[in-house]
C-alpha cells in the first residue's frame, strides 16, 4: 500500500497538480480578450506590469490593503492559514528527507517544533474560518457545502500528518491516510476553486492591469489598494 | 414568442417607438408587458458563451465566499446589513445562476436579475477594490445589464435613454439646431457683462474641443454660459462641435453596447473632423467614463484611448489653477467648511483624485475630506442610472443613508459635486433627509472667485 501511494499515485497526483495549474494558467491568459475585458493588455505594457505588481504585492502583504486593514481578525486568520498551508509541507524535514532519498534534492527545512506549531495554527485558523462562516450572516449566506468540503480537503493532510507524526495510534494507518489526503488535495487543486493557488495571481494581475492601464493608472498615481 | 409592443427585445431605433414608450406614463404598461416577456434561452446562452471569457468565469468560480465585499457596498450598509445585499451574493444569485443553468431561466428570475442589476448595484466598482481576488462585481453587473438588455429586461427609463442615443446621439431629444441655438443664446445672454464672449462652433484646430451633458443645454443652459466665461477668462482657444457634443451615455447604463458605440463614435467623429489638440469634458462622471475610459473599446480603438488627449473638467480646472490661467481672489475663497463628493467614474475608475484635491487647495480654506475619501469613497447613491429609474426610487433613497452620514460627519454644509449624477443625488438626499446642506458644481463657485483680467471687463 505504502509503495503504491508513494509511487505511482504520488507521481500521478503531482503530475495532475503541476500540469493542471499550468493548463489553468494558459487557459486563463488565452481567455483574456482586450475588447471584451476592455483593457489593452498588450499596449502600455509598463503601466500594466506596474499595476499588476502593485495589485499582487499589497494583497500578499498582511494589512497591505485597505480591505485587510478593515478586517484585522480575518486577515490574521487568512494569513496564518495560508502561510502554514504552504510553508509546512514544502519545508518539512520528513518531506525533504524523502525528496533527498528519491531525487537527491531538497529545500532547507524547518524544525519539527516549528512544523507542529504551523500545523496547529493551520488547524485552529481553519476552525475559526469555519466558525466565522457559521456566525456571520453576510458569510453564511454565501457559504455552500462545497466551501466546507474544500476546507476539509485542505486541512486533512495536516490533521493526519500530525496524528501520524505523534503516533497517537497506528502510525501506518495515519501515514497512509496522510499521503492519500495530500494526494487528494493535489488533484483537487486544478479542478476546484483551490485553483486560486495560481488564479489568485492571475486575477489580481488582471485587475491591476485594468486599473493600471485603463482606470487611472496612466493619470495620477492610480489606485491605492 | 410573446413580445410586448413596448417591452420587447428590440432596441428603440425610431421616433415612433420612442414616443410610444414616453406616452406610457411611468412605464405602467411596459412593466405589465414585461411580466409576460419570454426569454430566448438559446440566444441568452449563446451570448454568454461568446462573451463570458476567462476573466469573469474565473471571478465566478474562485470567489471564496469570504464576505469581505459586504462592507464595501453602500447598499449592504444602508439596508441594515441585509445579507441579500452582499455583492457576492447578488452576483452569484444572478449571473452565477444563469451560467449554472446554462441560460435556462424563467421570466420571474429575469425580473429578479433586472431588479438586482439596476436596483441593488450602481456599478460603482468599490467592491472590486475590497475583494482579495480582485473580483469586480460592478464590472460583472454592467455585463449582466447587457444580457438583460438583449432579452428586453431593462428598466423603462433606460430603454428610453438608450433609444434617445440611438436616434438623437444624445440622452435627450435635442437636435443639432437646438444645441447650436442654445450656444448662441448663452452668448447673447452674457455678452453685456462679457464683451467678446464666444462659443465658437465647429472651429477647426482649436486647442480644446468642449463636450457636455445633454442636460446642460436642455435644463441648465447657464452651465454652458459659465463654461464659456471660464474659458474666456482663461484665454483658451476652444470650440464646441455642432454634432458630437454629447458625452453622456444612458446606453451604457442600459447595457446597450451598440447604442454606446454609436454615441461615442459621434464624439470621435467630431474630433476627427475638427482636429482639436485636446478634449475637455464637462462636470459629469459617467460621461467621462463612457467617452474616455470605455468608449475607445466599444469602438475598437486598439490604443484604448480617444482620438485626442482628453481631460475631465476637474483636470482642466486643476491645470488652469496651477498654470495661473485662472487666478483665485484669496478674499473670495470658500471660508465655510466644505467637502467634496468623489465621483466613482472619474475618481475611483479614472484616477483623478489628486486633481480634485488640488482644486480644493486653491478654492477652499476649510476643506474637509469625507471618510473614506478619494478612490475609496462611497457612491453618491444615484450612480449607474439609478437616479433616473422610478421603479427603484425607494432603493435609491435608502442607499443614500451612507452618503448622508458621511457628509454629516464632515460638518460641512456645502458639498462640491462636479458630476451630474452626484449633484442630483445630493440634491435629492437633502430633499429626503433634510440635513441642511447645499451642493454645487465647480463652475458657479469658480466664477464667483476668479480674478477677472481688466481687459475682459466691460467698459464702464
Amino acid at each position: 500500500m505504502y509503495d503504491i501511494v508513494t509511487g505511482p499515485l504520488a507521481w500521478l497526483s503531482f503530475l495532475i497538480f503541476f500540469i493542471g495549474i499550468l493548463v489553468r494558467s494558459i487557459l486563463y491568459i488565452r481567455g483574456l480578450d482586450w475588447k471584451l475585458d476592455r483593457v489593452t493588455y498588450t499596449r502600455n505594457v509598463s503601466y500594466g506590469i506596474k499595476g499588476a505588481v502593485k495589485s499582487i504585492f499589497f494583497w500578499l502583504m498582511p494589512f497591505g490593503s485597505q480591505s485587510w486593514r478593515n478586517n484585522p481578525g480575518f486577515t490574521v486568520l487568512v494569513f496564518t492559514f495560508h502561510i502554514g498551508l504552504l510553508v509546512t509541507p514544502v519545508f518539512l524535514l520528513g518531506h525533504n528527507i524523502l525528496l533527498q532519498e528519491r531525487w537527491g534534492v531538497g529545500f532547507f527545512t524547518i524544525s519539527e517544533t516549528t512544523a507542529d506549531i504551523l500545523t496547529i495554527a493551520v488547524l485552529v485558523s481553519a476552525l475559526f474560518l469555519l466558525l466565522r462562516r457559521a456566525a456571520l450572516p453576510e458569510v453564511r449566506i454565501l457559504t455552500t457545502p462545497y466551501d466546507v468540503l474544500l476546507l476539509c480537503i485542505s486541512i486533512l493532510p495536516f490533521l493526519t500528518g500530525f496524528l501520524a507524526h505523534h503516533q497517537v495510534s497506528s502510525y501506518n494507518f495515519w501515514l497512509i491516510a496522510h499521503i492519500i489526503s495530500g494526494e487528494i488535495w493535489l488533484i483537487a487543486v486544478p479542478f476546484t476553486k483551490l485553483s486560486h493557488i495560481i488564479l489568485f495571481f492571475m486575477s489580481r494581475a488582471q485587475l491591476g492591469m485594468d486599473f493600471g492601464i485603463k482606470r487611472g493608472g496612466m493619470k495620477g498615481g492610480g489606485i491605492t489598494w | 414568442m410573446p413580445e410586448g409592443t413596448l417591452c420587447n427585445k428590440q432596441p428603440v431605433n425610431t421616433k415612433e417607438q420612442l414616443h410610444a414608450l414616453l406616452a406610457d406614463t411611468r412605464g405602467t404598461v411596459y412593466y405589465q408587458e414585461m411580466e409576460k416577456l419570454e426569454i430566448d434561452r438559446n440566444a441568452l446562452w449563446a451570448n454568454i458563451r461568446k462573451t463570458l471569457k476567462s476573466r469573469m468565469r474565473t471571478w465566478l468560480e474562485i470567489c471564496a465566499h469570504c464576505g469581505l465585499c459586504a462592507d464595501s457596498c453602500f447598499f449592504y450598509l444602508s439596508n441594515n446589513k441585509d445579507p441579500r445585499q452582499v455583492p457576492s451574493y447578488k452576483i452569484q444569485s444572478t449571473l452565477g445562476e444563469i451560467v449554472k443553468r446554462k441560460g435556462d431561466v424563467d421570466n420571474a428570475f429575469m425580473r429578479y436579475v433586472m431588479d438586482t442589476a439596476w436596483g441593488k448595484c450602481t456599478c460603482c466598482n468599490r467592491c472590486g477594490t475590497y475583494c482579495p481576488f480582485g473580483i469586480d462585481m460592478g464590472v460583472m453587473f454592467s455585463y449582466v445589464r447587457g444580457l438583460c438588455f438583449t432579452q428586453g429586461f431593462v428598466p423603462w427609463e433606460m430603454k428610453i435613454g438608450s433609444g434617445m442615443h440611438r436616434i438623437y446621439r444624445a440622452q435627450m431629444d435635442i437636435t443639432t439646431e437646438d444645441w447650436v441655438d442654445t450656444c448662441k443664446w448663452m452668448v447673447e445672454e452674457n455678452e453685456d457683462e462679457w464683451p467678446k464672449l464666444e462659443i465658437p462652433i465647429d472651429k477647426e484646430n482649436a486647442d480644446i474641443i468642449y463636450t457636455v451633458n445633454a442636460r446642460e443645454p436642455k435644463h441648465y443652459p447657464e452651465d454652458l454660459g459659465e463654461a464659456a466665461i471660464l474659458f474666456h477668462i482663461a484665454g483658451e482657444n476652444w470650440t464646441v462641435p455642432s454634432d458630437g457634443w454629447e458625452e453622456t451615455s444612458l446606453a451604457m447604463f442600459a447595457g446597450d453596447w451598440e447604442g454606446s458605440r454609436l454615441q461615442v463614435e459621434s464624439v470621435y467623429d467630431a474630433i476627427e473632423r475638427l482636429k482639436p489638440k485636446r478634449m475637455v469634458v464637462t462636470e459629469c462622471g459617467h460621461a467621462y467614463r463612457a467617452t474616455v475610459i470605455e468608449g475607445p473599446y466599444w469602438t475598437g480603438r486598439a490604443s484604448g484611448k480617444p482620438p485626442v488627449e482628453t481631460l475631465h473638467y476637474v483636470e482642466w480646472v486643476a491645470d488652469a489653477l496651477r498654470t495661473g490661467k485662472l487666478k483665485i481672489d484669496p478674499a473670495k475663497k470658500i471660508k465655510e467648511p466644505v467637502t467634496y463628493q468623489d465621483s466613482c467614474n472619474y475618481i475611483r475608475n479614472a484616477g483623478l483624485r489628486k486633481d480634485a484635491r488640488d482644486i480644493m487647495s486653491y478654492i477652499a480654506e476649510d476643506f474637509r475630506e469625507m471618510k473614506p475619501c478619494g478612490e475609496h469613497n462611497f457612491c453618491c447613491g444615484g450612480g449607474g442610472g439609478l437616479n433616473g429609474i422610478g421603479r427603484y426610487r425607494e432603493q435609491r433613497n435608502t442607499g443614500q443613508k451612507v452618503k448622508r452620514d458621511q457628509i454629516l460627519e464632515t460638518g460641512a454644509k456645502l458639498v462640491i459635486t462636479p458630476c451630474h449624477n452626484c449633484w442630483d443625488a445630493v440634491r435629492d438626499l437633502e430633499e429626503n433627509y433634510k440635513i441642511g446642506i447645499r451642493w454645487s458644481f465647480l463652475k458657479p463657485l469658480l466664477l464667483n472667485m476668479v480674478i477677472v483680467p481688466d481687459h475682459l471687463k466691460p467698459d464702464e
